[in-house]
């Protein structure tokens, strides 16, 4: 538990419109991106967490203008490194709650190396990605999630053709600690899940379908396809792998919750000032 | 005191302890009073392969090796010719080794004194030929046994312990008795009691020690050839001030790290190289943008693409001033010596955090991987300060637009402070926006702060006759040999101004024009292919005198007979 979740640092006064700033969002009407804002006030408010202890950092896309509408501290970056800027902020500032959040491109395509760094490194932030199976501020291009066949992909007539990138498998594999599936279609289903993933120690994966019925009207459909996962939290890495590598993509829940300990950088201050360092270099 | 100097050269093939034999007499003249530089210069293997090992040793501080070696010192021959070009000698010099001398060197040399390094160290148990080269040298050159004793010890006690000091000090006193046999060399001496203020560092050594006083306290690392020793040295000093050193996955990781932590309110830079620089080029963007404050070093080696990692050019000055996308002020500057890579970067920190800009220092690798001994560097005194808005109330705005352009910025976990820091075009409040009058408004407002910033007079180092009608204006490590060559010039009867510019972007042309009063011709000279710099100073400065370019690309370092050769023509025309 970091500093700002401390009893003393909390604002138990806060309801979630507190957390959103007067920014109007550009997403488009039926994008799956107001529920995950929806849920992440809920939870911050949950969570008691007071707004000037809290930031957010995001990359490029429709989804990663999401710092903007909360009343937070917040890094709109360049497209792909916000789980860097992350990294930066939570090692040099650990008394800080530190959420990453962006779009599927963003984190797994321009972003994908750092995407397995930061499950390997295990710093103690959570990452939500909101999972639209393209680019959405492009216009519509296919992401590294998308269906092989989905035809309409400006970029990619007919289909891509590959393999669509598995978040979760690849997240347990490279060490995530908390794994979960939600939904931005069922915001207050996904509130206590971020919340758990917010308190859990170490690097949190929290991945949302969130449609994009502009670019993709098939996405409407998930609104029913989603369910709650029947198997029950685990912390056996195996067991969570054969889950994820064989269910269909819309069981929802807390997935894996590992038990690592985060990156912790020891530093102990041994010597007064710079003037101490100079020693060393004596003839 | 007049200045008295004498060049060294050891080199030896893989595994023969060349860089290990250089370290230790450098160290050694070093104990003995001398000041002093030592150049490495390998092949491309990682380890083992031919090896040099440059020493000059003089009783002054020194910038630059001077044209000739005075002495070559085979560990053994193999491959040693491949370092013909760089180890000149003249009739002067003498070479020193077992039979089989390169007729490169045969050619060149004046005297050559047949003695195996190897042989000597057979008849001694565990002798290391290295060592009896150690001690050769030392004897040639007047460093006392007392020095070279100290140094051994200090080296070898811990980590291997008696025997190999005893072996090591027989093997070395080996070496002295054979090179008796051998004319002595008239060698620079010292007071032993003025060692006790100099410092024996690399430049790349005192980046870190210069960041470290600059207040940097978060370092996110990649490494890369020649910008390594930089993080490396800061990796195991940063955290004994409670900083933090972060190994990330690659330069746009370590870059972008060091934009969180600086958001966090902690001054923080990274350190990288060519290859480095370009890839984080869209992040030194988001710095700019976002107002974010961050120190990047490059240490510059040959390019373009991986080019010559391990040697030295000065051809990142166009990267590094126009390598961003759209209108991105922000500062350059460069370190022109090893001591000057402590203030330089110390100033540097002080740059980018007073102007919430990124600041690229431009070091090199002749200067990051050269060890000199010098007079110790006192602390410049710059400390970070940067604007911090205190107790914001709902008015607050990160990026107002105030009088100097620098807007006061809220660190989380301030009351009432939040904002999003953004890389998109913003208002005042920081909310994103494409109109016009704040894209006018916040770009007007980033070039203000830089431009209307008094640098006073760090931004130059001028140097020799106010009466002067030539001046030679460089940059960078090339100042060493220039500074050599002007003075050993002017000591001829030659007037002559120098400019070494530390500041390189934003251009300062009113306090150029000064410093030119009366000059009228310019010779800027620069270790490139095509006249970064040169082209640089026509584009921005107002120079009314004649002038010239000297672009000399790497991977050889400029010398100082070059230069005066190019003074020489140019003054006569
Ligand atoms: C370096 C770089 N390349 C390309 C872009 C253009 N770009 C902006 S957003 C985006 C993709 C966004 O997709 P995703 O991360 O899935 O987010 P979404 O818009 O779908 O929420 C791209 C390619 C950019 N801004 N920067």
């Amino acid at each position: 538990m970091n500093l700002s979740m401390k009893t003393e640092n909390t604002c138990p006064s806060l309801v979630a419109k507190d957390y959103r700033s007067d920014t109007k969002p550009v997403w488009c009407p039926g994008c799956g991106d107001f529920g995950v804002l929806l849920s992440l006030t809920k939870s911050l408010a949950e969570l008691q967490l007071n707004p000037k202890n809290v930031a957010v950092i995001s990359g490029i896309g429709c989804s990663s203008r999401i710092p903007a509408y909360l009343n937070t501290f917040g890094f709109h970056g360049v497209h792909g490194r916000a789980l860097t800027i992350g990294t930066g902020l939570k090692v040099a500032r650990p008394d800080l709650t530190v959420i990453v959040a962006g779009g599927d491109g963003d984190g797994f395509s321009i972003g994908g190396n750092h995407f397995l760094h930061a499950c390997r490194r295990n710093v103690d932030m959570t990452y939500i990605v909101m999972d639209n199976e393209l680019y959405g501020m492009t216009k519509g291009q296919a992401s590294p999630t998308s269906a092989p066949d989905w035809e309409y992909g400006k970029l990619t007539p007919g289909g891509t053709h590959m393999k669509p990138f598995h978040p979760l498998v690849v997240g347990l594999a490279s060490g995530a600690n908390f794994i979960a599936r939600v939904s931005g279609t069922n915001p207050n289903g996904a509130v206590p899940i971020i919340s758990e993933a917010i308190r859990h120690p170490g690097f949190s994966l929290v991945h949302v379908l969130s449609p994009c019925i502009t670019f993709n009207r098939e996405q409407l459909e998930w609104k029913k396809m989603v369910r709650d996962a029947v198997v029950p939290t685990t912390n056996d890495a195996g067991k969570a792998a054969r889950y994820l590598m064989s269910d269909d993509g819309f069981n929802l829940g807390i997935l894996f919750k590992g038990d690592r300990l985060p990156y912790d950088l020891k530093s102990e201050k041994t010597v007064d000032g710079p003037a101490d360092l100079e020693a060393q270099f004596s003839v | 005191m007049t200045e008295q100097s004498i060049s060294i050269t050891m080199t030896g093939s893989g595994g023969s302890g060349v860089m290990t034999a250089g370290n230790m007499l450098l160290d050694a003249a070093g104990r003995s009073g001398l000041f002093g530089i030592m150049t490495r210069s390998a092949g491309p293997q990682i380890r083992g392969g031919e090896a040099a090992a440059m020493l000059r040793l003089s009783n002054k501080p020194i910038l630059s090796h001077k044209d000739q070696f005075d002495i070559l010192l085979g560990i053994d021959w193999k491959n040693a010719d491949l370092f013909a070009s760089e180890i000149v000698l003249d009739n002067n010099s003498i070479t020193i080794g077992e039979t089989g001398i390169p007729q490169a060197f045969t050619e060149s040399a004046g005297r050559h004194y047949e003695l195996s390094v190897a042989e000597i160290a057979k008849q001694i148990p565990d002798g290391r030929a290295n060592m009896v080269a150690l001690g050769v040298a030392a004897k040639l050159i007047s460093i006392p046994l007392s020095a070279i004793k100290e140094v051994l010890t200090k080296s070898l006690l811990k980590q291997k312990g008696e025997g190999a000091v005893r072996s090591s000090l027989e093997a070395v006193e080996a070496g002295m008795a054979a090179a008796s046999a051998i004319p002595s060399i008239p060698a620079p001496t010292a007071d032993p009691e003025a060692a006790a203020n100099n410092w024996s560092i690399t430049g790349n050594e005192a980046c870190g020690m210069g960041a470290i006083r600059g207040g940097i306290r978060f370092v996110a690392a990649y490494p890369i050839t020649p910008a390594t020793e930089v993080l490396e040295w800061l990796a195991t000093n940063l955290p004994k001030l409670g900083g933090k050193l972060v190994q990330a996955e690659d330069e746009l990781a370590s870059i972008n790290q060091a934009i969180g932590a600086s958001f966090g309110g902690v001054p923080s830079l990274t350190a990288t190289s060519g290859p480095g620089i370009a890839l984080m080029t869209e992040s030194l963007g988001l710095s700019v943008a976002s107002e974010t404050p961050i120190v990047v070093i490059d240490v510059m080696r040959g390019g373009p693409s991986t080019g010559i990692p391990a040697k030295s050019e000065q051809s990142d000055l166009n990267i590094a001033v126009f390598g961003l996308h759209g209108d991105a002020p922000h500062v350059v500057t460069a370190p022109l010596t090893i001591a000057d890579c402590l203030m330089t970067t110390q100033w540097s920190v002080y740059l980018a955090e007073k102007l919430q800009t990124p600041t690229i220092v431009l070091s090199d690798q002749a200067l990051g991987q050269t060890r000199a001994v010098i007079p110790g560097v006192p602390d410049a005194g710059y400390e970070p300060e940067r604007a911090i808005a205190v107790n914001p109330d709902k008015t607050y705005q990160r990026y107002a637009d105030t009088e100097n352009g620098v807007s006061p910025m809220s660190l989380p976990g301030t009351e009432s402070g939040q904002y999003t820091a953004d890389g998109l075009e913003h208002t005042q409040s920081g909310r994103p926006s494409s109109k016009a009058e704040d894209h006018h408004r916040q770009m007007n407002k980033r070039l203000r702060k830089i431009k209307g910033f008094d640098f006073g007079d760090n931004w130059a180092e001028a140097s020799g006759d106010d009466d002067a009608e030539i001046a030679v204006l460089t940059w960078g490590s090339s100042f060493g040999a220039i500074s050599q060559a002007v003075e050993e010039l002017r000591q001829s009867g030659q007037k002559l101004r120098l400019i070494g510019v530390r500041l390189i972007s934003p251009a300062q042309p009113e306090r150029m024009k000064k410093l030119l009063n009366n000059v009228k011709k310019v010779l800027v000279i620069e270790q490139n292919h095509s006249g970064q710099f040169y082209h640089y100073l026509k584009a921005y400065y107002d120079l009314d005198a004649e002038i010239k370019s000297i672009a000399i690309p790497g991977p050889l370092p400029i010398l100082p007979s070059q230069v005066r050769q190019y003074l020489r023509d140019w003054s006569q025309i």
